[in-house]
């Protein structure tokens, strides 16, 4: 009987499906494909459009790791997310000809370093107190950035976008859009790769009953800071080219509620279990924003964002993947 | 011949509540030790501190003759003890092989100098462990298929997957038919003739008279008996407070 | 006298006031989760529904904002009751809480904010009463009217509630329920019905409180956020389940906070609480007086 979630079904000794390195690989081809098909759209908003929900599947994705393999739910995307956003404005203050993947990984490293401290001190309590750190942490980052006037404190920076993008000619954004393309490939590898392996397995025991994996030998507190860690430095890494994007950042925008209540939303509403969820979530949750941002206005899209997050939540707890997995049965 | 656990005075209070008081207990290597007294005597409580899901206030406890008091449960358990809850708590979104594939992972491949078990190894050693408890047909269902009875044969197949030196079964036998019972005893004994000390902790006296070399009880959070079975269970003092007139 | 020694007095003053304010918007918290173990995140969404109620009641019927709140407080009761109902369905029946429960409430937070800021739109908001101006004059000390009609709001609904809670047969059998569920099934009580009345009660709160916050300060939909950090590091650093704990908490940090604004500038307070709620966790989990 093919259980809903027993990762068992199609894990024998030799896991069939790709290895890691053929999966990369297929992601790599994916991307690359992709990329191709929205540069023969030949319109530059095709670009920018695409940038965002590549950006929510690499932030779903992310949030998922701590939120759906361990059960920890982190509240506290934005600040993460922020934290990798404004190293790339000081790195750009302080030296602009770094390359950007360059600032990309100094905004990982960042965000996942304050991920490991607020971790060390919460994850060993309950996991509703983690919760509520990270909730109170993206006010206090909020708060901190405000009033740092060397990234432009409450009036924000601004940041000059090169006109062609580097390697690949175009415009900038389409140098963007691949950076994000490539985030989204080592992200959903990551991911996937946690998933096969051992890790996996003591985050899935982390989240079905805590103390009894601790018996069973799991290092919890360990386990948690490294899906803490890796969690806070994708987001960190998602943030990064951000100020680049937009080319003026400033507080209320990079701390937009908006990215919390997406990342959470998008995997819940795809589906937890596994690396697909949080895609699906991103395209059809981002697709139905785009449409009704257009159609309706953009204020209503957010609210239906959340309705639909606290509908999924009570009556369809698996996702949308698993209202297939539990249709095909 | 040293103790393999030793628990020293160990005492263990819940706000005002004292759960346990003055707990001495030692248990030698390969020994077979029963552990018995009324329910909200302390029994779990104590296993819960000899293993670190709790922390004892007072008192210590000793495995193999280093103190244990520092450590973390997952610690404890890679050091050789391990546990069945009382009440199962299985991981509910893995199946049972999968379930059982934890302890290996993570106690039996992380001690030095083990060998690391990998891939078809491990799927085995899940299938020969569900075996010995009589679930290997429902290796790929999940917990909540499960009886609760099947569930407690869970609890002690994972238990034992750690590999333990030293292994407590909690209640694994509540609810178990007279058949199935004299599996679990089998299967305990020919554990413990390959080496593992186990402290059985059961209600069903025939299945603790039939085990143990030795039989200890705990009545309100004291021992009050510690000694032969056939002796302990003519203690008046015993009679009086669980087993009955 | 000293003028610096004047400034911190006042400071002191004003933070013991904001203690009080701080009491009566983290009360409702106190109790759905120091006692029910509810992380109701969403708590400060509904206090802002309250200070929108006192808005409309004060600007467009003409009446005294405490007023207002308290006049639809049954309102505010029945609608904790139908929120209980809903979450004890969805997520307590099914014993798969954290995760999921956590994100239902916060999706409320999110889609209160959002639909009062559709609603009201993104402007401060503040209400008029004979109040909301001058001072109290003791002397060497100014008591702000402003400041100190929200602390006597505090400090009656914990008054009341903690009498509610210990003298009747109600308040007795929620705080049998925050201890021990299994004993209350066992004396044939039902805890949910118990849970579903002190979550009511703790929304009801919420009204009153609205009420204080939009005469302490101008109001937003999104200030909501910036309370869930105070609110929850006043419960943990009180020690959940102890009212007194909570109210010492909170005055605790409103004089911290306020010295903070005093003397380092108002834009760092919101991560004060912060920083209490990481020391208290560091150092001291169950709180001052915490079970």
């Amino acid at each position: 009987m093919a259980s809903l979630v027993a990762k068992d079904a199609g894990k024998a000794a030799a896991q069939p499906g790709l290895g890691n390195v053929a999966f990369i690989a297929a992601l790599i081809v994916a991307a690359v494909a992709i990329f191709g098909v929205t540069r023969s759209i030949g319109n530059s908003y095709a670009f920018f459009a695409a940038y965002v929900v590549v950006q929510y599947i690499v932030l779903g994705t992310a949030w998922n790791i701590l939120g759906g393999y361990t059960g920890y739910v982190n509240f506290g995307i934005t600040a993460f997310f922020a934290i990798g956003a404004y190293s790339s404005v000081v790195l750009y203050k302080l030296a602009p000809w770094l390359p950007l993947p360059v600032m990309v990984a100094v905004g990982g490293v960042f965000a996942a370093l304050v991920g490991l401290g607020t971790g060390y001190l919460t994850l060993r309590l309950r996991g509703v107190f983690f919760s509520i750190a990270t909730l109170a942490l993206a006010v206090v980052v909020q708060t901190l950035i405000t009033n740092w006037d060397f990234v432009g404190g409450a009036r924000g920076a601004y940041v000059l976008r090169p006109r062609l993008a580097p390697l690949i000619g175009g415009d900038y954004i389409q140098y963007l859009y691949l950076l994000m393309l490539g985030l989204g490939v080592i992200v959903l590898a990551t991911a996937r790769a946690i998933e096969r392996s051992a890790l996996g397995y003591g985050f899935a025991a982390i989240r079905d009953d805590e103390a009894a994996a601790e018996a069973s030998g799991v290092p919890t507190l360990r386990l948690k800071l490294i899906a803490t860690a890796l969690s806070g430095g994708f987001m960190g890494m998602a943030g990064a080219p951000l100020p680049y994007y937009v080319t003026y950042l400033d507080p209320s925008s990079g701390f937009s509620l908006n990215y919390a209540v997406n990342a959470i939303a998008m995997p819940l509403i795809g589906g937890t279990s596994n690396w697909v969820g949080p895609i699906i979530g991103a395209v059809v949750v981002g697709g139905l924003q785009q449409y009704i941002s257009v159609t309706i206005s953009s204020a209503i899209n957010v609210l239906i964002t959340g309705l639909l997050l606290v509908i999924f939540v009570i009556l369809a707890p698996q996702g949308i993947v698993g209202l297939f997995l539990r249709k095909k049965r | 011949m040293s103790a393999l656990l030793h628990v020293e005075k160990v005492g263990k209070r819940f706000g005002g509540f004292v759960a346990l008081q003055d707990i001495d207990l030692e248990v030698q290597p390969g020994e077979r030790l029963g552990l018995i007294g009324p329910n909200g005597s302390g029994k779990s409580t104590l296993v819960n501190c000899i293993c670190g899901t709790l922390r004892n206030e007072q008192g210590s406890v000793r495995f193999d003759g280093a103190a244990m008091d520092a450590l973390t449960a997952h610690q404890r358990t890679r050091l050789g003890l391990a546990r069945s809850f009382q009440l199962p708590r299985p991981f509910g979104s893995l199946s049972l092989a999968e379930n059982l594939r934890i302890p290996i992972l993570y106690a039996v491949n992380a001690r030095s100098g083990r060998r690391h078990l990998s891939g078809p190894a491990i799927e085995e050693r899940c299938r020969e462990l569900l075996r010995q408890v009589g679930l290997a047909e429902k290796a790929h269902r999940l917990p909540r298929d499960l009886t609760q009875i099947e569930m407690r044969k869970l609890e002690l197949a994972r238990a034992m997957a750690a590999e333990p030196r030293l292994l407590i079964a909690d209640e694994s036998m509540a609810g178990l038919s007279h058949a199935e019972v004299d599996e679990i005893i089998a299967l305990l004994i020919r554990l413990n003739g390959e080496g593992v000390t186990v402290i059985m902790i059961e209600h069903i006296m025939r299945a603790v008279m039939e085990f143990s070399q030795r039989l200890a009880v705990l009545v309100a959070g004291r021992k009050i008996a510690d000694g032969n079975p056939r002796d302990v269970v003519r203690d008046p003092e015993v009679v009086r407070a669980y087993l009955g007139e | 006298m000293d003028a610096s020694a004047g400034l911190l007095i006042n400071a002191v003053v004003s933070g013991l006031l904001l203690g009080g304010f701080y009491a009566a918007v983290s009360i409702g918290v106190a109790i759905s989760f120091g006692m029910l173990d509810i992380v109701n995140i969403a708590h400060p969404a509904f206090i802002l529904l309250g200070c929108y109620v006192a808005f409309i009641g004060n600007t467009v019927f003409g009446i005294d904002p405490i007023l207002a709140t308290v006049i639809t407080l049954p309102a505010f009761y029945v609608l904790g009751m139908l929120a209980y109902q809903v979450y004890y369905v969805a997520f307590e029946r099914r014993d798969d809480q954290s995760l999921r429960g956590l994100s239902f409430f916060f999706g409320i937070l999110f889609i209160a904010e959002v639909g009062l800021g559709l609603v009201f739109g993104v402007d401060y908001r503040s209400v008029q009463a004979w109040y909301t101006e001058g001072n109290l004059n003791l002397g060497v000390v100014d008591l702000p009217w402003r400041l100190l009609v929200p602390f006597l709001v505090g400090m009656v609904m914990v008054a009341a509630l903690q009498v509610f809670l210990s003298r009747t047969f109600i308040g007795r059998a929620i705080q049998a329920v925050a201890q021990d569920q299994q004993a209350l099934r066992l004396m044939a009580a039902n805890p949910a019905r118990i849970k579903r009345i002190a979550f009511g009660l703790s929304f009801a709160t919420a009204a009153l409180a609205g009420a204080a916050m939009i005469i302490i300060q101008p109001v937003e939909p999104s200030i909501g956020r910036e309370y869930i950090g105070r609110i929850f590091a006043i419960c943990v650093l009180g020690g959940l389940g102890s009212f007194p704990g909570m109210v010492i908490a909170a005055v605790t940090l409103g004089i911290v906070e306020s010295l903070t604004s005093t003397f380092f500038g108002p834009s760092w307070a919101p991560a004060v609480a912060f920083g209490v709620l990481l020391l208290t966790l560091a150092v001291r989990p169950s709180g001052i007086l915490g079970r």
